[in-house]
C-alpha cells in the first residue's frame, strides 16, 4: 500500500478510536534515509538525512502511547516523550517542539548523537514487544525530525529583567550552552569562557560535520548571543585568569566549570612517538575545527595524508576517527579493538554505517607495538590476537592474549582513541577544588563544588560521558546556581 | 578582543618583532611561558610563540618571530594598525626563577628571543649572567644590544665568524663549563644545537633546561601532539614546558616529529608566495 494511503488510513481509525495496538505493530519501522555509502567516502556533508514528514508521522505512529512511558526513564532528561511523539503523529510540530524544549534546549544535536539504544530506546515497549531494540519507536529519529523542523524558527527565550549579579561559565561544551541559557533567563549577566577560538567543545572539535553540522552548533551559540551572553573565546580560565581572579577581582558571584574531559590516554606501547601516530583528540580537532580536510584551500592546518590507518578502540571516538580517515583519502583503515564487536561501546549506528564505508573491522586483536622506519615514521602495527574467557567487573567478557598469534598490520597512521582523563588544569590553578582519584571534580546531587558558588558538570565531573548527560548536569548546575543567586 | 599591531620592527632579514594588544595576557604573564596565535582567521593554523616581552601598563605583549612557513610569512606580512585573528594565553610552566649562582645562558638564532624574557629573570633574581648568542652569520644575529644591557658578560659567535668569534655555541659553552663551572646552564635555539649543548653540558654535570618548540594544536594538553619523551616518559611540552631537563629529552625524536609535516608546509609557503607575487594579496 502507498504510504500516504496508509497514514490516512491509520489517522482515520485513530480519530474514530478503533486504532489498536496490533494495527501500530504492523506499521513497518521507518529506516533513516541516509547518503550513500560509497558517495559519502569523499564527502563530509551529513550522513543520515533524516526522515520525511511522512516517514516522521508513520514513525510516530507506531508509538503505543503507553500509560507508563517507559521510555522516559531511559532519557536522561526526561523529555514526556509519548506526549512529543503523539503531535508529531498529529502533525502538529510546533506542539511537538515545545514539549521536548521544556526539557532539552539543543534537540537537534540530541537526536542525532544520543546512544538511543541505550537509553530512551532501550525500554520503550513496541522495542521490548519485537525482542529488539532496533524495532523501538525511533525517538531520537523523530526528535531530530521536529528540531530540524523548528530549525532557525524557535526565536529568543525571554530573558528576566537584570538582576546585577554576574556569573562566569568556564567551557562552551553542550553543559556550559545549557547552563548560560538557563542562568541568563533568569536575568543574571552570563559571560562564557571558551579556551578554543570557537566555542562548541566537543560538538565542534570532536564530533565530525557528517554525523553533526557545525551549522546547528552555530545557530545554538546564536540563540546565547541573541539572548545577551557575552561570549569570550581564546580564554583559558586557569591561565588567562584563574576562577579566584574571576570572584574576588572580577565580580562574578557564581562560575560553572564545563570544560570536558579534554586529556588524551595513550596505550603506553613502544612505538607512540613515532610520526603518524595521533591521539583521537588531535586527529579530530585538526580535521574537524581546523578544517584540515580543505588543507590548502583556505585551511592552513596540516593533517597526515594517510593510505592506511589504524585506529585503536572501540568507542564512538574510535568510530568517528575512522570514519575521518576514510574522507581524508585512506585507502584501508582497520578499526583494532581487543574485546568483541557486540562489546564494542560505539552506537550501533556508527558502526553499521562504519562498515558501509568501508571500514574494516579488527575485533579481538590488541596492538603490542608500533613499528617504525628508520626514520621514524610509522610503518606497521603488531597486534596480538585475543579470545573472550570470563566476565570481568563490567560485566564484559575479560579478553585474553592468545599466546604467539602476533600478526603484523601495515599501515602509516596509528590513531589512539581509547578514552580521555580529566584536564588538570583547573585542578591545579583553583586551590580547594576537590578532586577524585581520577582528576575529576567532586560535586554534591545539586552540582556544587566544594568551593562556595562554584559548580562544575558534565565530563569533567562524569568522566567521559555523553551530551545529554552534559546537558542534564547543566539544568540541576543553572537551578542550583539560580537559587544561590537568589539568597 | 582586538589584538592590534602598534609596533612592527625587523630585526634581520627573517625575523620580526611585533608590538601587539593582548591586555589580559599581559598582566598573567611570567617569563617562559609562551601564546598561541591565530594570524587571521578561524582556518589559520594555531602557531605557539613565546611571549618576549609584555607592558602590563599598556596591555600589550611583545613577539619575535622567524619567517619559516606560511603562518610566519603571513604575519611577517601585516604592518602596524593591522589586527592579528586571535591570541590565547598565556601557556605552559612558567620558569622557575630564583637565585642559584652563575646562569650561563646560550642562544641561538631566533632562540634568543625566547631566551631574553628568561635571562632578565634570573638577572633580577640575583644571578650572574653570562649569555652566549650565536648565528649563521652576522647579519642574523639578535637582540644584542638587549643581551649586553643584562648580561655580566657576553660572548657573540657567528659560524662563518663574520661577527664575534667564529664557531658554534658550544665552544664557548664548554670553555665556560671548565673554568667557571656554573650552576645552571639554560639554552633555547634550533633542536639539533639543544642537543649539542646538552651534550657539552652533561660531562660537567651542570644542570641544563631546555625550551623546546614542538608542533602544538591547542596548547592545553587537549590533543597530545606536542608530545615528547622525557626521561623515559612521555610529557606535553604546552602544559608540561615548554623547559625540562635538557639531559633527559630524547631530541632525535622531537626532531623526527618536527617534520612531520614537511611536505603540507613546503606546499603551503609556495603558494602563498606564489599568491603574493601575482598581487592576489595586497603585500610585498
Ligand atoms: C569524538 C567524540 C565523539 C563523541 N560522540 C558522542 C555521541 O555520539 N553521543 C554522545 O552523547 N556523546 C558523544 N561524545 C561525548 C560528548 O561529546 C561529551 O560527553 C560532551 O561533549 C561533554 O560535554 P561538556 O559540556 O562536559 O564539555 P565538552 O564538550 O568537553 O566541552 C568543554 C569545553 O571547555 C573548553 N575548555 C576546557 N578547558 C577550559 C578552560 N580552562 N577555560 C576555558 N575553556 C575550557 C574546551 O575547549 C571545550 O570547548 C563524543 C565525544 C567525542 C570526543
Ligand atoms: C613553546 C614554543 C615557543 C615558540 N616560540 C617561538 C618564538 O618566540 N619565535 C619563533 O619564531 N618561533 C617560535 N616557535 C616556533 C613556531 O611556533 C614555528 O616556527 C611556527 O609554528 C611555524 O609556523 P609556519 O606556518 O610559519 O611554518 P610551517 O610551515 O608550519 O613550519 C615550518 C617549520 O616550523 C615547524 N613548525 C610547524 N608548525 C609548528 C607548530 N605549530 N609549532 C612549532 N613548530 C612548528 C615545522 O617543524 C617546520 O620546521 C615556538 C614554538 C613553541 C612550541
Ligand atoms: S534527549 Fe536523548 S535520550 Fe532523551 S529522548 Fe531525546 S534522544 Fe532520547
Ligand atoms: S515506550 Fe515506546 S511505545 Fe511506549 S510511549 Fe514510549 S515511545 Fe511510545
Ligand atoms: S598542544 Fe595539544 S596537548 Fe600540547
Amino acid at each position: 500500500m502507498d504510504d500516504n494511503k496508509m497514514l490516512e488510513e491509520l489517522l482515520e481509525k485513530q480519530a474514530a478510536g478503533e486504532l489498536k495496538a496490533k494495527m501500530r505493530y504492523e506499521i513497518p519501522a521507518q529506516d533513516m534515509p541516509v547518503q550513500d555509502g560509497t558517495v559519502r567516502r569523499s564527502n563530509v556533508s551529513e550522513v543520515a538525512l533524516g526522515y520525511t514528514e511522512l516517514q516522521a508521522r508513520l514513525e510516530a505512529m507506531r508509538c503505543l502511547q503507553c500509560k507508563t512511558a517507559p521510555c522516559m526513564k531511559g532519557c536522561p532528561v526526561k523529555i514526556r516523550i509519548r506526549d512529543f511523539v503523539s503531535a508529531i503523529a498529529d502533525g502538529d510540530y510546533g506542539k511537538s517542539l515545545a514539549i521536548i524544549k521544556e526539557n532539552s534546549l539543543l534537540p537537534a544535536v540530541c537526536g542525532r548523537v544520543c546512544p538511543q539504544e541505550v537509553q530512551c530506546q532501550e525500554t520503550c515497549t513496541v522495542g521490548l514487544k519485537f525482542k529488539d531494540v532496533e524495532k523501538s519507536v525511533s525517538i531520537g529519529r523523530l526528535e531530530r525530525f521536529v528540531a530540524d523542523w523548528g530549525r532557525g524558527e524557535g526565536g529568543v527565550p525571554q530573558v528576566a529583567p537584570e538582576t546585577g549579579k554576574k556569573v562566569a561559565v568556564v567551557g562552551a561544551g553542550p553543559g556550559g550552552i545549557v547552563v548560560a541559557a538557563d542562568i541568563r533567563r533568569a536575568g543574571h549577566d552570563v559571560t562564557l569562557f571558551e579556551a578554543f577560538h570557537k566555542p562548541g567543545g566537543v560538538l565542534v572539535y570532536g564530533i565530525p560535520e557528517f554525523r553533526l553540522p557545525k551549522a546547528i552548533v552555530a545557530e545554538e551559540i546564536e540563540v546565547l548571543d541573541k539572548m545577551g551572553v557575552k561570549i569570550v573565546c581564546n580564554f583559558i580560565v586557569g591561565r588567562t585568569r584563574t576562577i579566584e581572579e574571576l570572584m574576588a577581582e572580577d565580580g562574578f558571584d557564581a562560575v560553572y566549570v564545563g570544560v570536558g574531559a579534554g586529556l588524551p590516554s595513550f596505550m603506553g606501547i613502544d612505538g607512540e612517538q613515532l610520526v603518524g601516530v595521533y591521539s583521537a583528540n588531535e586527529y579530530l580537532t585538526r580535521a574537524n575545527l581546523m578544517k584540515a580536510y580543505d588543507f590548502g584551500k583556505g585551511a592552513d592546518t596540516p593533517i597526515a595524508m594517510s593510505k592506511k590507518v589504524a585506529v585503536l578502540g572501540g568507542g564512538n571516538v574510535a568510530m568517528d576517527s575512522a570514519r575521518t580517515a576514510v574522507r581524508l583519502g585512506a585507502e584501508k583503515v582497520y578499526l583494532v579493538y581487543r574485546r568483541s564487536e557486540i562489546e564494542m561501546p560505539a552506537r550501533v549506528e556508527e558502526v553499521h554505517h562504519a562498515k558501509e564505508e568501508g571500514v574494516e573491522f579488527c575485533t579481538l586483536q590488541n596492538p603490542k607495538r608500533i613499528i617504525g622506519t628508520e626514520d621514524g615514521m610509522v610503518k606497521s602495527l603488531e597486534c596480538l590476537k585475543y579470545e573472550l574467557g570470563e566476565p570481568d567487573d563490567s560485566g564484559r567478557r575479560r579478553p585474553i592474549p592468545i599466546e604467539g598469534s602476533e600478526f603484523i598490520l601495515d599501515v602509516d597512521t596509528v590513531i589512539v582513541a581509547i578514552g580521555n582523563g580529566a584536564n588538570p588544569l583547573i585542578g591545579q590553578t583553583t586551590p580547594g577544588l576537590e578532586l577524585n582519584k581520577w582528576g575529576n571534580i567532586i560535586v554534591d546531587d545539586k552540582c556544587k563544588t566544594s568551593l562556595d558558588g562554584v559548580y562544575a558538570g558534565g565530563d569533567i565531573v562524569l568522566g567521559a560521558a555523553t551530551v545529554i548527560l552534559a546537558m542534564g548536569q547543566g539544568r540541576i548546575a543553572a537551578a542550583a546556581i539560580n537559587e544561590f543567586l537568589a539568597e | 578582543m582586538q589584538h592590534k599591531i602598534l609596533c612592527k620592527e625587523q630585526l634581520s632579514e627573517n625575523v620580526f618583532r611585533i608590538e601587539v594588544e593582548a591586555a589580559l595576557i599581559a598582566r598573567a604573564r611570567k617569563p617562559g611561558q609562551f601564546v598561541i596565535v591565530g594570524v587571521a582567521d578561524e582556518y589559520s593554523e594555531r602557531i605557539p610563540l613565546t611571549i618576549a616581552g609584555a607592558h602590563p601598563d599598556k596591555g600589550t605583549i611583545e613577539l619575535i618571530f622567524q619567517r619559516v612557513g606560511k603562518s610566519t610569512a603571513e604575519m611577517a606580512d601585516m604592518n602596524e594598525g593591522d589586527s592579528l585573528g586571535y591570541i590565547v594565553g598565556p601557556l605552559g610552566q612558567p620558569t622557575h626563577v630564583a637565585k642559584v649562582g652563575t646562569v650561563v645562558c646560550v642562544g641561538g638564532g631566533i632562540g634568543n628571543a625566547p631566551l631574553l624574557p628568561i635571562a632578565t629573570a634570573m638577572k633580577e633574581a640575583g644571578n650572574k649572567i653570562i649569555s652566549i648568542i650565536g648565528a649563521r652569520d652576522k647579519g642574523l644575529i639578535i637582540l644584542e644590544k638587549e643581551f649586553a644591557a643584562i648580561s655580566d658578560e657576553l660572548i657573540v659567535v657567528t659560524d662563518d665568524g663574520s661577527y664575534g668569534r667564529k664557531g658554534l655555541v658550544t665552544e664557548p659553552l664548554a670553555e665556560i663549563c671548565e673554568s667557571v663551572k656554573p650552576d645552571l646552564a639554560i639554552v633555547i635555539g634550533p633542536t639539533i644545537m639543544m642537543k649539542f649543548c646538552c651534550k657539552t653540558t652533561e660531562p660537567f654535570g651542570v644542570h641544563t633546561l631546555v625550551s623546546l618548540n614542538t608542533i602544538m594544536v591547542d596548547g592545553t594538553g587537549m590533543c597530545g601532539g606536542c608530545r615528547v619523551e622525557v626521561g623515559g616518559e612521555t610529557k606535553f611540552v604546552c602544559v608540561d614546558g615548554p623547559e625540562f631537563d635538557g639531559h633527559k629529552v630524547d631530541f632525535d625524536q622531537m626532531m623526527r616529529r618536527l617534520g612531520a609535516y614537511k611536505v603540507q608546509e613546503q606546499k603551503a609557503l609556495e603558494e602563498y608566495k606564489h599568491k603574493c607575487r601575482f598581487g592576489l594579496k595586497n603585500n610585498e
